[in-house]
């Protein structure tokens, strides 16, 4: 099979492509085979690409801290958080999208810088105000912390999502004797379910890789996976072997995810971007 | 008291003001067409009626009560729209059935209505399949269905041809004819289009400016037009409008007195062309030849910026651009208009 190039050169092209491609992987690829690795072995200078792999740093990390519970902990932070913002997030996109004013730009456009602020700047009120309820070390906290700082993406996202719905067919729907409840649940929603899907997915993958909240809000009870990733790299030193295994057990489940919902998240990020 | 009736209805978007002031009977059972050209505010019209756009000022009464501010939901009225709005995520049938679902109608009425629509319709074999699998003009079937299933008080139908080639066009315009002849139903049809609006209308409303212009049947706004913007807006092609100062020949061939600063208005089907020598002088420039009409454009006079004259005539000619000719007509043909614009009825009557 012959493939034209637009401009020759394909073999630099292709050269390039993977390069790039090896670099971005490389982390995640030595990762990979640390954690089947010795103590020893992970800190040999010249690096040993051969060698027999080993479980011994996965028992060691199941023995030591309890990765269930850290497992238990992400998941329900990050499944309730994008549930609760997608709750919240929907109604706000609605109005926005569809009963536009003057201000609803500027609007967008705020609840967006809020993101550009850096969260460390929120730290210590929100720490005094988990601390006062007495939320400190508890889901319900980053629960609430979570959702609200993926907020502003899931309003972004929804509100492109249910711009693509044809105002004509949302007139359609009125002039059929619709209450507004019936317009979300049987146009809106089966129409945007794509962008909806893809919004739910990144924010739940947000969720899961936050570390900042976590690691500052939480210690023993709560802890997410990114707190247990932490808690290898001790005082004494790293331990490289176990905090790959820790690291690979923590980020495992949600690389399988991304890989099957990796269409979904793509055609999220892009919603809109053509006509 | 009629069935529909808008009283005083003005609509303000920020400082625009899109309609003036818009007073209308709508009798129950009638087919009525807006008609105007665009911008002039008949889509809002239609807007303001299904509730879609919130009146500024004024009143609109259906069947006796008030339904200036009752949301569209509630108003008993269903809308072709001209995008067809189909909901593309559902069946032909679901489509139909929605706003019967939506009334919490029993499944087996829902399922007797959709089919009996669906059967005057021609869509019986089309109703598991999805809008986007459908032709133009079936989808705009399916939204005609849509408001057929559910019997609404008032059909408002927005351009629903215009998305159309031609033949389908002329063909489905038939098709909501005999639909109206057979369901009786109280319409309300907006369109652009001159032809739709003669071949559909029991009573025409043409709008400018968003203001009311004249309403009328079809053949009254034909021969008595109000002004001179409804006679040149029907018709086509459009009736030709001479100012009388430009043609001072014509207060002697028209056998009457003119108005000095008037206008007189010829149909182009009452526009002779003779020989040279009878009538006004007169050039030839274009002929059309549509095969039953022939359109023949000329110019008063010798030169180029003479004033145009358009004639229709069912016999073919071999007359040639360049070709000299003398026009003549009859004076009970002629339409008289003031400065403004508007008929001189009282002339006219005379003549």
């Amino acid at each position: 099979m012959s493939t034209t190039y637009p401009n020759g050169f394909p073999y630099v092209r292709t050269f390039f492509a993977w390069a790039i491609a090896l670099l971005l992987f490389f982390p995640l690829l030595w990762l990979g085979l640390t954690a089947f690795k010795t103590e020893m072995q992970a800190i040999a200078v010249p690096p040993q690409l051969i060698f027999t792999p080993t479980l011994s740093s996965f028992v060691e990390v199941q023995q030591r801290s309890d990765y269930l519970l850290y497992a238990k902990n992400s998941l329900i932070t990050s499944l309730v958080s994008t549930i609760l913002g997608l709750m919240i997030a929907a109604p706000a996109a609605y109005s926005m999208a569809f009963f536009r004013t003057k201000r609803t730009r500027d609007i967008l456009m705020w609840m967006l810088s809020t993101k550009m602020m850096p969260a460390v700047g929120a730290l210590v009120p929100v720490y005094v105000m988990a601390q006062t309820t007495g939320l400190l070390d508890s889901l319900p906290a980053l629960i609430i912390v979570f959702t609200l700082s993926n907020l502003p993406i899931m309003v972004w996202m929804l509100y492109s999502a249910f711009k693509e719905v044809p105002n004509d067919i949302l007139e359609a729907v009125r002039l059929d004797g619709a209450t507004v409840w019936d317009e979300f649940r049987h146009v809106i929603l089966p129409l945007t379910m794509g962008g909806i899907a893809s919004t739910g997915l990144l924010c739940l993958v947000l969720a899961w890789n936050e570390a900042f909240w976590s690691l500052n809000l939480t210690s023993a009870n709560a802890g997410t996976l990114a707190a247990l990733i932490a808690s290898y790299s001790s005082p004494e030193g790293l331990f490289w072997a176990k905090l790959s295994a820790a690291s690979l057990l923590a980020i495992a489940p949600i690389i399988v995810f991304g890989w099957f919902s990796q269409k979904q998240l793509v055609q999220g990020l892009t919603f809109g971007a053509v006509k | 008291m009629s069935f529909l009736e808008l009283k005083g209805i003005v609509k303000e978007f920020g400082p625009v003001r899109t309609i003036k002031g818009i007073d209308l009977q709508i009798e129950k059972g009638e087919f009525i067409v807006f008609v105007g050209p665009s911008g002039c505010g008949k889509s809002t019209l239609l807007r303001l009626i299904a509730g879609l756009e919130a009146t500024t000022q004024g009143s609109l009464q259906l069947d006796g009560r008030d339904i200036t501010h009752v949301p569209s939901a509630k108003r008993d009225l269903a809308m072709v729209f001209q995008s067809y709005a189909l909901y593309p995520h559902m069946t032909v049938f679901d489509n139909m059935s929605f706003a019967l679902k939506l009334a919490k109608v029993d499944v087996a009425t829902r399922q007797q209505k959709v089919e009996r629509a669906a059967k005057i319709l021609n869509l019986t074999q089309y109703l598991q399949r999805t809008p986007k699998e459908l032709s133009g003009g079936q989808r705009q079937r399916v939204a005609i269905g849509r408001a057929i299933v559910r019997a609404p008080k008032v059909f408002l139908f927005d351009e629903p041809l215009s998305n159309l080639d031609a033949a389908l066009r002329g063909q489905t315009r038939v098709e909501i004819a005999s639909l109206h002849r057979d369901l009786g139903a109280t319409t309300i049809y907006v369109t652009h289009d001159q032809v739709e609006a003669m071949t559909l209308a029991d009573r025409v409303v043409v709008l400018r400016d968003g203001l009311i212009e004249q309403v009328g049947t079809p053949l009254e706004l034909y021969d008595h037009p109000a002004n001179q913007f409804v006679a040149q807006f029907i018709g086509t092609p459009q009736m030709n409008v001479v100012k009388t100062a430009a043609v001072p020949e014509l207060s002697r061939l028209a056998g009457t007195r003119l108005p000095t600063d008037g206008a007189v208005g010829v149909r182009p089907e009452y526009v002779r062309v003779g020989a040279a020598g009878t009538g006004l002088a007169a050039r030839v420039e274009l002929i059309e030849s549509l095969g039953s009409d022939t359109l023949i454009h000329t110019r008063i006079g010798e030169s180029h910026d003479g004033v145009p004259l358009v004639s229709r005539q069912s016999e073919r000619t071999t007359l040639k651009p360049g070709d000299t000719v003398g026009i003549s007509f009859d004076a009970t043909a002629l339409h008289l208009f003031d400065a403004q614009g508007r008929t001189l009825r009282a002339l006219q009557q005379a003549a």
